[in-house]
């Protein structure tokens, strides 16, 4: 086991290096640079600047730099957010990200996951067609439409619930926006258990738990769901990756602090070093989500081995 | 069995019916079972008859859609309509079954100790401890080899004749009245399949409950069981002792059943005859990553250094367990996995071909496989599959002589020509497989493989195809390389025997031979545990 996520890192450090190279190559390739702006700067600033940044040097002369600064654990200076280092942008954003992308996880999974068990165990009866119903409303309505809805509905009508902001991450600053996030998850989640569900009940060693008179809260309990979770288990692992490292929709529209909107503010302002950063903080995520569904689903089905 | 005892289980009046989208369908007409303490009763009959939807019926299992009506009686509990809590108080306690599927049956994701414990903490109220004690006793009772440490395996650490005994554990556990043994041997190789049915004749002896046996094997019947009860399409056609139905059957259908065991034998054939295939050390070896980083990887040879030489008009048997390795030998002789060694088709060395140079041979070479269902492609119809081939073959041939070719293909494996519009799924499983067997005729082949052509079909239909393909073989001059591991089958079919075990061949020789006097320890095991029709076994209830 202990040899094996070794090996697993081994294995994910070229792909991080692969992924960070064509990144670094793609975004150089893009039309424009961070200091082309709507009105051009004095060629001597300019050139300046350049030589400040380096970009008067062959590109593979900034590459090999750069993978020499980020030896050092240094991103580099943010090009649109003066004075910030791209890692301090992180520093402040990432706990944020992660905090609304927790909850919001969580959530998905414990509400989904009741959710689709719930509609497998009615199949076919007009509780399971709610779920299914539901399930697909929640997926189907894009996250831009249920945040302003939400923020209206609770913010401004109801005035419950602040309609935006993030207010230091207090209690009732993250409820719309963690609920905007987790809403399509859930319906993504109920789905998927419903289906693993029904399939497992079908299974010919659940019907050996039945044949043997096991009370039904063992046959679904112990023997249906175990199996049903292997899928939502394995659809975790992205997912979480994607959840915690933030949301451009909604943090924009509820004005929360995360890293989220460094995806689009990033390329679009051709800030090279927080394009970058934030390619590495997903990559990062990715992989180590990965690893830890993988570990997961070993130590639930025994026939997954390591070795 | 004294004759005023009272049924330990009593069927009257079973009705099942399941709603589909195409309607009600009738599994079972209001039949009649009765089954007295510590006999042995089977339940035979082909699929379709009904004889498993009668036993989960009984359990309380049939699927959602399915309803039983009328009364089945547990002493004096009647189950049929139980609730499900007083259900599950005579299911795994009273009642108990074992399945088909030893491979599926047992929960994939816990241990078996802990699944064989289940039944005796949920009935009998045993601590954790004390079940496992009990785990251990019953483990050792069906044979499994060191259960103390095997009870903390999990099922995939097994194989399949170790999971029904498992199984069979787990249906001991709470000493039952009934045990009901749905197909229990099907899914195994033939020698394991002989040793579990000695393991329930001999538990039966030592602990006296009532053995209700599902099948549609004769050879089982006649071996183990004292009555029989025949089903076709949901009636009980015939009841009886076991010995009484063979020797006298009285309905049409149980006759039909007795003469569908394979007969008759191939005489050899001459030495004169042109030998058409032959393959000279033929090796197919796959490579198996080993673990650890460093170590490489090994080769694992399913096939191990064979040859053969096909004669034409001769039929080859290649008979062994499953993993023996006899598909693999089958499609390396018509060169459909890589090989090494020498593959000759005619004067022809057809072993270094690339794709390209086998195609013009693939017309004389041909190949049926064993799954009806799964090998003819859902959307096109009968006559475009079979044709299919000469499109390539012979592409000169007009639209209306392909159209006459099928009509004379389908007439050939005996089909009605009028099927040939019509698509895959609405033929049986005995029909598919002749539309297999016509597309590959229809190309006029020198050569046949046919991998398990009758394993999935019923004893009637496997009888019905043996004879075609016979017929076949007379009027087209074929030769056939025929791959079973149903000795009688094969027995039926073939001149010249192959016994295969991990990818070497155990013994050769004349059909005749082979099946009266054989030589190899393995053979014998296999030829006894298939062909033997003494009674296995004497209840203790007599």
């Amino acid at each position: 086991m202990f040899s094996y996520v070794i090996r697993r890192f081994g294995s994910a450090l070229p792909t991080l290096f692969i992924v960070i190279t064509l990144s670094f190559f793609m975004i150089r390739l893009a039309p424009g640079g961070p200091f082309d702006l709507q009105r051009p700067l004095d060629p001597l600033i300019m050139q300046h600047l350049k030589h400040a940044y380096h970009f008067d040097e062959p590109l593979w002369k900034q590459y090999l730099l750069y993978l020499n600064n980020l030896a050092h654990f240094d991103l580099g200076p943010s090009f649109t957010r003066r004075d910030f280092s791209v890692l301090d942008l992180f520093r402040t954003g990432l706990p944020v990200s992660i905090e609304l992308g927790g909850f919001a996880l969580l959530i998905a999974l414990v509400v989904g996951s009741i959710l689709g068990a719930f509609a497998a165990l009615k199949q076919n009866s007009w509780n399971d067609y709610g779920v299914v119903a539901l399930a697909t409303l929640g997926i189907t309505i894009p996250t831009f439409v249920i945040a302003p809805l939400l923020s209206l509905v609770f913010g401004v009508m109801l005035d419950w619930l602040p309609a935006g902001g993030w207010g230091g991450g207090d209690f009732s600053h993250v409820i719309l926006p963690v609920v905007t996030l987790a809403l399509p998850q859930i319906g993504i989640i109920a789905r998927l258990t419903r289906g693993a569900t029904i399939e497992a009940l079908r299974s010919n060693h659940v019907r050996t738990a039945r044949a043997y008179g096991l009370p039904s809260f063992v046959v679904v309990g112990v023997h249906a769901m175990r199996a049903a979770i292997l899928p939502v288990v394995s659809y975790l692992g992205p997912t979480a990756a994607a959840l915690l490292t933030g949301s451009v929709v909604v943090e924009t529209i509820f004005g929360v602090p995360g890293i989220g909107r460094y995806f689009v503010q990033g390329a679009l302002g051709r800030d090279y070093t927080l394009v970058m950063g934030t390619v590495i903080v997903v990559a990062v995520f990715v992989i180590v989500f990965n690893l830890i569904v993988d570990i997961l689903y070993a130590l639930l089905d025994p026939r997954v081995r390591f070795d | 069995m004294s004759e005023n005892a009272k049924p330990i289980l009593a069927v009257r009046g079973l009705d099942v019916r399941f709603e589909t989208n195409d309607g009600p369908v009738q599994a079972v007409n209001g039949i009649d079972l009765d089954i007295m303490p510590g006999e042995t009763v089977a339940v035979v009959g082909e699929s379709g008859s009904g004889k498993s939807q009668t036993m989960m019926a009984i359990m309380g299992l049939l699927a959602s859609n399915g309803r039983a009506t009328g009364s089945a009686k547990y002493r004096d509990q009647e189950l049929i309509g139980l609730g499900e809590k007083r259900l599950n108080r005579v299911r795994g306690a009273k009642m108990t079954m074992i399945f088909q599927e030893p491979m599926t049956s047992l929960d994939p994701l816990y241990r078996i100790g802990r699944q064989i414990a289940e039944p005796l903490v949920h009935h009998a109220g045993m601590g954790r401890s004390a079940a496992r004690k009990r785990c251990i006793e019953l483990l050792r009772l069906v044979g499994l080899p060191e259960p103390e440490r095997r009870i903390d395996s999990f099922p995939h650490e097994l194989s399949g004749g170790q999971r029904q005994r498992v199984m069979i554990a787990m249906a001991l556990a709470n000493d039952p009245d009934i045990l009901i043994a749905d197909e229990p041997t099907t899914a195994l190789d033939v020698t394991i399949q002989a040793q579990i049915l000695e393991l329930l004749a001999d538990l039966q002896k030592r602990l006296g409950m009532a053995i209700v046996f599902i099948t549609h094997d004769l050879g089982v019947v006649r071996r183990f069981a004292e009555r029989v009860y025949v089903m076709k399409l949901g009636d009980v056609v015939e009841e009886g002792r076991t010995a009484a139905i063979f020797d006298d059957p009285t309905h049409d259908y149980t006759r039909m059943l007795i003469k569908a065991e394979p007969s008759g034998s191939k005489p050899p054939v001459e030495e004169s005859s042109p030998v058409l295939l032959e393959g000279k050390d033929v090796v197919v070896g796959f490579r198996q990553e080993n673990a650890g980083w460093f170590s490489g990887s090994s080769e694992f040879r399913a096939v191990d250094g064979i040859s053969l030489r096909l004669r034409r008009k001769q039929t080859i048997g290649v008979v062994g367990e499953s993993g023996s390795g006899k598909s693999t030998l089958g499609r390396a002789l018509l060169r459909l996995v890589h090989g090494r060694g020498t593959v000759r088709y005619g004067d022809r060395d057809i072993s270094s071909l690339d794709k390209r140079g086998m195609r013009p041979l693939r017309k004389e070479l041909q190949i049926v496989f064993q799954d009806p269902f799964g090998s003819l492609s859902p959307r096109m119809t009968v006559g475009q599959v079979i044709t299919e081939g000469l499109l390539v073959h012979e592409p000169d041939l007009s639209r209306r002589e392909r159209d006459k070719r099928a009509i004379d293909g389908l007439k050939d494996v005996g089909l009605d020509p009028a099927m040939r519009n019509r698509y895959p799924h609405e033929f049986s499983g005995g029909q598919r497989q002749r539309i297999a067997i016509a597309r590959a005729v229809i190309l006029k082949p020198k050569v046949m493989v046919l991998d398990e052509p009758t394993s999935a079909l019923d004893r009637s239909v496997q009888k019905q195809i043996v004879e075609l393909l016979r017929r076949l073989q007379e009027e087209h001059d074929l030769s056939y390389v025929f791959i079973s591991h149903d000795l009688a089958v094969v027995r039926a079919m073939s001149d010249y025997i192959l016994v295969m075990k991990d990818g070497k061949v155990v013994e050769e020789g004349v059909a005749e031979r082979i099946f009266d006097h054989p030589e190899k320890e393995y053979t014998q095991a296999l030829v006894q545990a298939a062909m033997d029709t003494d009674p296995i076994t004497v209840s203790a209830a007599r």
